[in-house]
């Protein structure tokens, strides 16, 4: 921990160097202005964090104040630098920040440099509001945690290396963020690790992250091998020359990556676990932006998806697979925080769909992207504030006919509700319906699939928001004994209205205006509009009617009929999907038993010969080997040198008879 | 008659540095002779920090306008050489710091207060009782050091022979010095010294044979030789084979390697660090001079078995390092290891060749002088704790060292922004690009063993239940600069490679 801190504090100083010596190289349109000191949006929180980790007890008092104060000055640098864009004419919006020369080892040259564009303006601007509002939600929520200073260190940390992660210009420089956010959040959902499960929660999310990395490894070893360099200009720029065959395994490893970040099928099974973390930390890293990096990362690789269908079709399909899968998790989970965990799940589902899709789905899975951002967000801090309110329990059916007690967070939870189940003119609906039209576009078997699949887990999404809304707030109460809601303190409604805002206006104020179209053109190009195989009107009546069908259903289950404090035995499907659908079960069978069987010989091995017991059978491999060598080894001044004079006799002996 | 012998052109200027190591330490030495006992740490610390720190200086300044061959042919001031002179130096600095260490007592705490006694003997505790101090490592170092200068520079196989001996003996005294287990110093230093002497008998019969071939000492006459002189090869073979046995004794190579773990461990911890760092720094300096100056028109007769003697370093070192229960025989294997991970980028025989290796080399030196400066801090009733036993739990008695400790475990294995990664991106880059593949693959795998050791270590310092009477001795402004200074060089050359690879790569190139 201590060195990755101390790193972090010595690449922001250098930040500042390379600025300051004004020595960086010169690019076509290299940033000036505002967007010249990009990389102020990374120092701020990156000093937050150093300052609070280091500072120590010291900086108990007004560190998180501090941290806040750094998130919302990140967030200004971003506006600054938007306005600076919008200013520009639409093809000069791509700007490079060259900060310093990272590697060079003989040809290959690794320079460090941020990309600054619509597209990573967009994430910025997402990750830097949502996460400075969270900020302020946190004072309130951890306001009573001792360590509350670890944590806001963690939070602009967290803030920092999403923001390196979006903003970097190259591979290895998006790793070093990618890695930083997931340092962070195996951080912060470890961040109560005194209790054991949410540690082993925080393990979970790391181990299954790493086999993600593994994929962005590979694909980035591919990248040197095919292209000799990782910047994106220049591995965009040759994508036409490699062969289809790379651009597809590239594309591939890629998806692993993401697939791990964005808890896509069949990597997803952390994401329910992270939600012993802190609530601010599920609905910042855990639903706005962190999960949304294998989106971005897919996006920004767009040039090698356009030359790989079967890549991208991978996307598409494992797109398609987790938003069902989601949806179907969502309807039995009885925590309020795995509902929307599952339903965070089945929302990135249908944003990987989108990009799967291909030119059609760009613009609308990133604008999916940013109002789920939102409205997801405001009802996780809305779960956190419910949470509050019921001292810590997370089981809805203890809760029901809270509406009353919290009408802020009723009204504010509301609004993100309608908002993901679709209502029409509600963020959500924007943003959905696009992608869900864009998923009936093609030909043969493919609109058939992507759209009935969407289209349906659109129904199933309002079905689990709904019974998550009414056993959660409506009905009769269930609570236990000595429970007496009250509503949150000023520091977390104020968050939580003002994305619930978010979630009811954004859409409308981005797409029918097309301001969120012309803004990603330059990044996406001219979408050009097909015609879906069924009519849009159609698809839009239907998504309407299923939703209606979803809350209808939702109501008289959950509202008009009685809700059991104890979950009833259910169905088969029912007990799967409480179960995850198995997904620990396949994971144990498949990897963690034979691993942990190998790990344990691993282990008995390692006792025998560190207590230097090597009778006991374990002469196999390394062990076997280094016994045999340390024989040699055995303090004898005459038979070192004889060791030696063999040695010189082996050489000249085999010189010899090569000659 | 008259033109029989002419005096030789020798640019004193250009050698300044040199001499100024050489001098300060024959004033150390005089000083040994009459300065008090109570006075004589006072003076020769800093003497020895001076002389070390005017060493570096004058090197700054004079290096880049006296390049060139001088001294008849025998040195050869140029950029590697300057270069890994300059890094000797610096390292030697540190190195000296941690030695200097006094724990609150009145003399250097890691050495004996009378060396020439027997262990336990009348006259040892007398010179306990006198008060006596073992001042004169210092100007051993420096003596040792300026043999490691010439070492790096020296163009003539006979001049390199003797700078292989000035840099040597002190060592060999060095290692006998501990102030406890002193049984266990002395028999390292017996065994250290005879083996060096064999190879040193190795190196020497090895010159013979290229005077023989060539009919001259010096490296780029025998190059010359080697591509004039046809069918010769009987004697060329073993005498390029021979020498380079000399020098790869010295970096602790397989199979001339077996010396290394007894010697650090017996050696006072700074010492060893000193020796780990500086003597690798030296005798890798001579070797690329050697294969890249004087017999590179033969490198397809040396090249496989130094290629070999690489592979083998680092699967021995290795797989050794696993079982190893000593943390100062951890860090001996691993010496071992990183020795083969060197010869890997010495192998490639290009410019990123010579780059990659001195690269190595200075991340090497900067985190291994601090590792040994904390196990020397690790104590238990009175004595270094090395066994690793005694480390578990030390993670929370002194959170600070065990977070340096642990920062440079995770450079030993090469994790990322470590300068461990980019020194072995480095070698193993050099290594693909000419065709070693599979020097790298097996390099990667050994690290790989090798990340398990120093995992197992960190693990327990952190996790491990804490052992018993196991205490941490409070170190001095001295040993905490020369920690905090290898930490922040190996952060920094993890993070920030470049400077260092551009001096690297624009000093590659040797004088012939």
């Amino acid at each position: 921990m201590f060195v990755h801190d101390l790193s972090h504090g010595l690449v922001s100083s250098s930040y500042a160097l390379a600025e300051a010596g004004g020595a960086s190289a010169v690019h076509a349109s290299e940033a000036s202005g505002i967007a010249a000191v990009g990389w102020l949006m990374i120092a701020l929180p990156l000093v937050g964090a150093a300052l609070l980790l280091l500072g120590g007890r010291a900086t108990d008092s007004w560190g998180p104040l501090l941290a806040t104060a750094l998130s919302w000055g990140s967030f200004v640098v971003g506006v600054a630098v938007v306005a600076q864009l919008l200013g520009a004419p639409a093809e000069e919006r791509s700007l490079s920040v060259p900060l310093w020369d990272w590697i060079g080892v003989g040809d290959l040259s690794i320079a460090a440099g941020l990309l600054i564009d619509p597209l990573s303006m967009a994430f910025v601007m997402l990750i830097t509001f949502v996460g400075s509002l969270i900020h302020v939600y946190s004072l309130g929520y951890m306001e009573h945690d001792p360590d509350k200073r670890r944590f806001f260190a963690y939070l602009n940390l967290f803030v920092a290396s999403m923001l390196i992660l979006v903003l970097a210009d190259s591979y290895v420089l998006l790793f070093v963020g990618w890695e930083g956010v997931g340092l962070a959040s195996y951080l912060l959902i470890g961040f109560w690790n005194w209790n054991p499960p949410y540690a082993a929660a925080a393990n979970k999310a790391f181990i299954v992250n790493r086999i993600g990395d593994f994929g962005l490894i590979i694909g980035m070893g591919l990248m040197l091998t095919t292209f000799g360099a990782l910047d994106f200009a220049t591995v965009h720029g040759n994508a036409g020359q490699a062969a289809e065959l790379t651009l597809t395994l590239i594309g591939l490893a890629l998806l692993l990556g993401a697939c791990g970040k964005s808890a896509q099928f069949p990597l997803q099974s952390w994401l329910g676990d992270a939600m012993a973390g802190p609530t601010p930390v599920s609905a910042l890293i855990h639903a706005a932006t962190m999960v949304t990096a294998g989106v971005y990362l897919v996006a920004r690789s767009q040039a090698i998806y356009d030359l790989t269908p079967d890549a991208r079709l991978a996307v598409a399909v494992v797109g398609t697979i987790t938003l069902v899968y989601g949806a179907i998790v969502g309807c039995a989970k009885d925590d309020i925080k795995k509902a929307l965990a599952a339903s965070t799940m089945s929302q990135i589902g249908y944003m990987m769909l989108g990009v799967g899709l291909g030119p059609v789905g760009y613009t609308f899975a990133i604008f999916h992207l940013l109002t789920h951002g939102f409205f997801k967000a405001g009802m996780f801090l809305g779960a956190g504030s419910v949470m509050h309110a019921m001292k810590d329990t997370v089981d809805m059916r203890r809760f029901g006919a809270l509406g009353r007690k919290i009408p802020i967070t009723w009204l504010t939870f509301g609004a993100g509700w309608l908002a993901i189940i679709g209502f029409p003119l509600l963020s959500g609906w924007w943003s959905k319906d696009l992608i869900i039209e864009a998923a009936f576009v093609g030909e043969g078997w493919r609109p058939w699939v992507f759209g009935g699949a969407a289209l349906i887990a659109a129904g199933i999404t309002a079905f689990y928001m709904s019974r998550l809304f009414f056993m959660t707030f409506h009905g009769k109460a269930r609570w236990e004994d000595d429970v007496h809601p009250h509503e949150a303190p000023l520091t977390m409604t104020v968050p939580m209205m003002i994305l619930a805002v978010g979630s009811v206006a954004l859409g409308a104020a981005l797409w029918p205006t097309g301001i969120f179209e012309s803004w990603m053109e330059p990044v996406f190009g001219h979408a050009v509009h097909h015609e879906p195989v069924i009519p849009v009107l159609a698809i839009q009546v239907a998504v309407f009617v299923l939703m209606l069908i979803g809350v209808g259903l939702a109501w008289k289950m959950y509202v008009a009929d009685e809700v059991p404090v104890e979950a009833p035995r259910g169905n088969a499907l029912t007990r799967a999907a409480r179960k995850d659908l198995y997904q620990d079960e396949a994971n144990d069978a498949f990897f963690v038993h034979p691993v942990t069987s190998l790990a344990r010989t691993a282990i008995e091995a390692d006792a025998d010969v560190v207590h230097g017991a090597l009778a006991g059978g374990t002469t196999a491999g390394v062990s076997g080997l280094a016994s045999a060598l340390r024989r040699a080894q055995n303090g004898f001044v005459r038979s070192y040198a004889l060791t030696m004079l063999l040695g010189v006799v082996a050489i000249l002996g085999a010189v010899w008879v090569m000659q | 008659m008259a033109d029989l012998f002419t005096a030789p052109e020798i640019d004193f200027v250009g050698l300044l540095p040199m001499l100024i190591v050489f001098v300060g330490g024959l004033v150390g030495c005089l000083v040994e002779g009459f300065a008090g006992r109570a006075q004589r740490y006072a003076v020769q610390v800093p003497l020895a920090v001076a002389t070390l720190v005017l060493a570096f200086v004058a090197l700054v300044v004079l290096a880049p306008d006296h390049q060139g061959i001088t001294g008849a042919g025998t040195v050869a001031l140029d950029g590697p050489a300057q270069l890994l002179q300059g890094l000797i130096v610096v390292l030697a600095l540190l190195g000296m710091l941690v030695m200097a260490e006094r724990l609150g007592g009145q003399q250097p705490d890691a050495f004996t207060q009378s060396g020439a006694s027997a262990p336990g003997s009348a006259e040892e505790a007398y010179a306990g009782r006198l008060g006596a101090t073992t001042t004169e490592v210092f100007p051993l170092t420096l003596l040792s050091v300026g043999g490691m200068m010439l070492f790096v520079s020296a163009n003539d196989l006979l001049l390199l022979f003797i700078a292989l001996e000035v840099l040597s003996l002190p060592l060999y005294i060095l290692t006998g010095l501990a102030r406890r287990r002193r049984l266990l110093s002395q028999e390292a230093s017996l065994k250290y010294f005879l083996l060096g002497s064999f190879s040193s008998a190795f190196f020497l019969f090895g010159a013979v044979l290229l005077y023989g071939f060539a009919g001259s000492m010096r490296l780029d006459e025998i190059a010359a030789a080697i591509s004039s002189t046809a069918g010769m090869d009987g004697l060329l073979v073993p005498g390029i084979l021979l020498v380079a046995v000399g020098l790869l004794f010295k970096v602790g190579a397989v199979p001339f390697h077996a010396w290394t773990p007894d010697v650090y461990q017996g050696a006072p911890t700074p010492v060893t660090g000193f020796m780990a760092a500086c003597t690798k720094v030296a005798a890798f300096g001579a070797m690329l001079r050697l294969f890249y100056v004087a017999v590179e028109g033969a490198r397809l007769e040396w090249q496989p078995v130094v290629a070999t003697v690489a592979a083998l370093s680092m699967v021995v070192g290795a797989v050794l390092s696993v079982v190893q229960t000593d943390v100062k025989r951890i860090l001996a294997y691993s010496s071992i290891a990183h020795a083969g991970f060197i010869l890997t980028g010495l192998v490639s025989m290009d410019q990123a060749g010579i780059s990659s290796t001195m690269f190595y080399l200075a991340t090497y030196g900067f985190m291994t002088i601090p590792a040994f400066a904390i196990v020397a801090l690790v104590r238990s009733s009175g004595t270094e704790a090395t066994q690793i036993g005694q480390w578990s739990g030390l993670g929370r008695r002194a959170p600070w060292l065990s977070a340096g400790f642990t920062f440079l475990m995770l450079a030993f294995a090469g994790i990322p922004l470590t300068s461990g990664f980019t020194g072995k991106f480095a070698v193993f880059a050099a290594a693909i690009s000419q065709g070693y593949a599979w020097l790298a693959v097996i390099g990667v795998l050994a690290s790989a063993v090798t990340a398990y050791i120093y995992f197992a270590l960190v693990v327990r310092m952190w996790l491990g239940d804490e052992a018993g009477d196991t205490q941490v001795a409070a170190p001095s402004l001295l040993t905490i600069f020369a920690i905090v200074a290898g930490v922040a060089v190996t952060l920094g050359l993890g993070i920030m490679p470049s400077p260092l690879l551009d001096l690297a790569q624009s000093t590659s190139v040797f004088l012939r």
